[in-house]
C-alpha cells in the first residue's frame, strides 16, 4: 500500500449470510481529501463505509474477507481493538442520533467513555467541538437543554461535534443529509469542506450534486462492485465506464 | 362499465331488490359496530360496577370507626368483643412483603432482561424467553404449595424459627412470581432503545459495557421503572400465595422473619366467616377498596412514566 493513503481497502468481500454485498473492493482514501461514494440504493456503499470503522461487526451473521488499512496498519487483524479503531475513525449517521441527554453531555460522552475525567479539559473540548461544528452560536445559551429539542439540522451538527470531540483522524459520513432540508444540507456541506483541512473524510451520498460539490474523489458503486474511482471532476465530466455515465446522467438509479 | 349496463338491462324490480340488499348490508354493518362497541365498553361498565360496590359496601364501617383510626389503628381484632378495626398491621405486612419481593424480583427480572437483550445470542434467547414466560403461567396456588413444602422447612431450619411461614418466605415466592412480569416488560423497554443510540455510542469509541451503562440503561430507565412498578402491583395484589405462606399473624411485623397477614390474605381468609352486612364484613370491603386504590395508583404512575419514556425515545404509540 502507498504511504500517501490514509485508509485503503484491498480485495474486500462482504457477505450478509450467504448474500454477497461487496465484491473485491479496492479503494483508497487520501488524507485531507473528501472521498465520496455514490451509487443507487442497495449497491453496498453504506455497507462499505461501515467496514472502515468496523461498525458492521455489530450485525450478526456477516463475513468479511480482504484487508482494510488505516495508516498502513491492517485494522481487521484479530489483535486490533475495534473500540480503538472507532475512536480514530468517527462516524456520522444517516439519521441524526443524539442521545436523550443534554447538549453538553452529548458531546462530553465520547470523552467520558475514553476515560477523560478532567472537568476543565472536557469543558474546553466541548466548546471547541461545538465551534468546529458551527453550532456554538446557536446553542451556547442552552448547553443544558435536551439535545432532542434541536432542529434536525442542528441535531446532525451536534452529532458531528460529538464525533469531533474525541479527535478522530478520519470522519465517515453515511448519507448525512438524507433527512435534512436544503438549508441544513448546505450548512453540513460547508462544514464538511471546512473540516477537510483537519480530517480525512469519506461520505456516502445519494445525491450526486452533493458529491460533485463537496468531494475531491468519487467512487461509483453498483451491485456491490466498485465500477469506477477517480477524481470527482473526471467522474462527473468524463467517466470511463458507460454505467457510471448512465447513472450520473440520470438514466437509472 | 360493462357491469353497469348489465344491471340497467334487468329492469326496475331487480333494481329495488338491489337497493334492499344494500340497505340490509348497511344495517348489518351498523349492527356489528354496535356489538363490538358494547363488548369493548363492557369492561368500563364492570370497572364502574366494582368501584360502586366497593364504595357502597365499605362506607358503613367508617360510621363506626373513623378513617384515621381504621388506617392507622394498631390492632386488628375484628371478632373480639368489642372488636378493633385497625388495619395498620395488614398494610405494613403488605408493604414489607412487597418490598421484600422487590428485592428478589428486581435483580432477577431486570438482570435477565439485560442478559436476554444485550448478551444472549439468538438460540439462548429462544430457549430462555419462553422459559421465563412459563414462570408467569404457573398457578399461584402451585407457588404457594412450593413455598409451604420447600421454603418453609428451609427457613425454619436455617434461622431456627418457631415457624417458617414468614414475611421472608412470602417475599421470596412473590418475588419469583413477579419476576416474569418485570423481566418481559423491562426487556420490551430495552428493545425499544433505538439501535442508532448504540451505534452513536460505539462510533465515538465506547465499548459494549459503557454503552449499556451510559446509554442503553438510562434511555430505557423509565421503561424499566414502569416494569418494576407493575411488578409491585402484581406482588401487592397476589392473594393465594401469601395466604398459604405468610403465616397469617395480624400483628405489626418487626422483622421479615415473623409471620404476617397482608391485606389480600386477610380478605381471603376472613370473608367466609364474617357475617354478611356486619362491621367485619364492611371492614373487609374497606380493605379491598384501599388495595384497589393502591394498585390503581401504581398503574397510573406506571402509565405516566411509560408515556414519558415513549416521548423520550420518539416512539409514538
Amino acid at each position: 500500500m502507498d504511504d500517501s493513503m490514509k485508509m485503503c481497502s484491498e480485495n474486500v468481500n462482504f457477505f450478509y449470510g450467504r448474500q454477497q454485498a461487496l465484491k473485491e473492493i479496492n479503494l483508497n482514501i487520501l488524507p485531507n481529501k473528501v472521498t465520496a461514494i455514490i451509487g443507487p440504493s442497495g449497491c453496498g456503499k453504506s455497507t462499505f463505509i461501515r467496514l472502515l470503522n468496523r461498525m458492521n461487526e455489530l450485525v450478526p451473521h456477516t463475513t468479511l474477507t480482504g484487508r482494510i488499512y488505516l495508516d498502513g496498519q491492517d485494522i481487521l487483524m484479530p489483535c486490533v481493538d475495534p473500540v480503538e479503531i472507532r475512536r480514530r475513525v468517527g462516524m456520522v449517521f444517516q439519521k441524526p442520533n443524539p442521545f436523550p441527554k443534554n447538549i453538553f453531555e452529548n458531546i462530553s460522552y465520547g470523552l467520558e467513555v475514553n476515560s477523560i475525567r478532567n472537568k476543565r479539559f472536557i469543558e474546553e473540548r466541548v466548546v471547541e467541538s461545538l465551534k468546529k461544528a458551527a453550532l456554538w452560536d446557536e446553542v451556547k445559551d442552552r448547553l443544558y437543554d435536551s439535545a432532542l429539542n434541536l432542529s434536525g439540522g442542528q441535531q446532525q451538527r451536534l452529532c458531528i461535534a460529538r464525533c469531533l470531540a474525541v479527535k478522530p483522524e478520519v470522519l465517515l459520513f453515511d448519507e448525512p443529509c438524507a433527512s435534512l432540508d436544503p438549508i441544513s444540507t448546505r450548512k453540513v456541506e460547508e462544514l464538511i469542506l471546512e473540516l477537510k483541512k483537519d480530517y480525512t473524510i469519506a461520505i456516502v451520498t445519494h445525491n450526486m450534486q452533493q458529491a460533485a460539490r463537496v468531494s475531491d474523489y468519487t467512487g461509483f458503486f453498483l451491485l456491490g462492485e466498485l465500477i469506477e474511482f477517480d477524481k470527482t471532476e473526471k467522474i462527473f465530466k468524463a467517466p470511463e465506464d458507460h454505467r457510471t455515465e448512465d447513472y450520473i446522467t440520470g438514466r437509472f438509479g | 362499465m360493462a357491469c353497469l349496463s348489465w344491471k340497467r338491462g334487468r329492469g326496475p324490480s331487480s333494481c329495488r331488490a338491489q337497493f334492499l340488499g344494500e340497505h340490509m348490508a348497511r344495517v348489518k354493518e351498523k349492527l356489528y359496530e354496535w356489538i363490538f362497541a358494547a363488548l369493548a365498553f363492557s369492561s368500563l361498565v364492570f370497572l364502574i360496577g366494582i368501584v360502586w360496590v366497593l364504595c357502597k359496601e365499605s362506607l358503613p364501617i367508617f360510621s363506626r370507626v373513623p378513617l384515621g383510626s381504621f388506617l392507622f389503628g394498631k390492632f386488628w381484632y375484628p371478632t373480639y368483643c368489642p372488636p378493633e378495626f385497625g388495619i395498620l398491621p395488614l398494610i405494613l405486612s403488605s408493604v414489607w412483603v412487597t418490598l421484600g419481593a422487590m428485592v428478589v424480583c428486581v435483580p432477577l427480572g431486570v438482570g435477565s432482561a439485560l442478559y436476554l437483550n444485550e448478551v444472549a445470542n439468538f438460540r439462548q434467547r429462544q430457549i430462555l424467553k419462553p422459559m421465563i414466560e412459563i414462570l408467569a403461567s404457573i398457578p399461584s396456588v402451585v407457588y404457594g404449595f412450593f413455598g409451604v413444602v420447600l421454603v418453609t422447612p428451609f427457613l425454619q431450619k436455617v434461622f431456627s424459627l418457631p415457624t417458617g411461614m414468614t414475611a421472608l418466605n412470602a417475599s421470596f415466592i412473590l418475588g419469583l412470581m413477579a419476576t416474569p412480569t418485570v423481566c418481559s416488560l423491562a426487556e420490551d423497554a430495552l428493545s425499544y432503545v433505538p439501535r442508532s443510540f448504540r451505534e452513536a455510542s460505539f462510533a465515538v469509541g465506547a465499548d459494549r459495557w459503557q454503552t449499556l451503562i451510559k446509554v442503553v440503561i438510562p434511555a430505557a430507565g423509565s421503561g424499566i421503572s414502569t416494569a418494576i412498578i407493575l411488578g409491585m402491583s402484581r406482588a401487592i395484589g397476589e392473594t393465594m400465595t401469601v395466604l398459604m405462606v405468610a403465616g397469617g399473624a395480624a400483628v405489626i411485623p418487626k422483622t421479615l422473619l415473623e409471620p404476617v397477614r397482608p391485606m389480600t390474605a386477610a380478605i381471603a381468609a376472613e370473608m367466609g366467616e364474617a357475617p354478611m352486612g356486619g362491621d367485619h364484613y364492611h371492614a373487609l370491603f374497606a380493605i379491598a377498596f384501599i388495595l384497589f386504590i393502591i394498585t390503581f395508583v401504581f398503574n397510573i404512575v406506571a402509565e405516566i412514566i411509560s408515556r414519558r419514556f415513549r416521548i423520550k425515545l420518539g416512539i409514538s404509540r
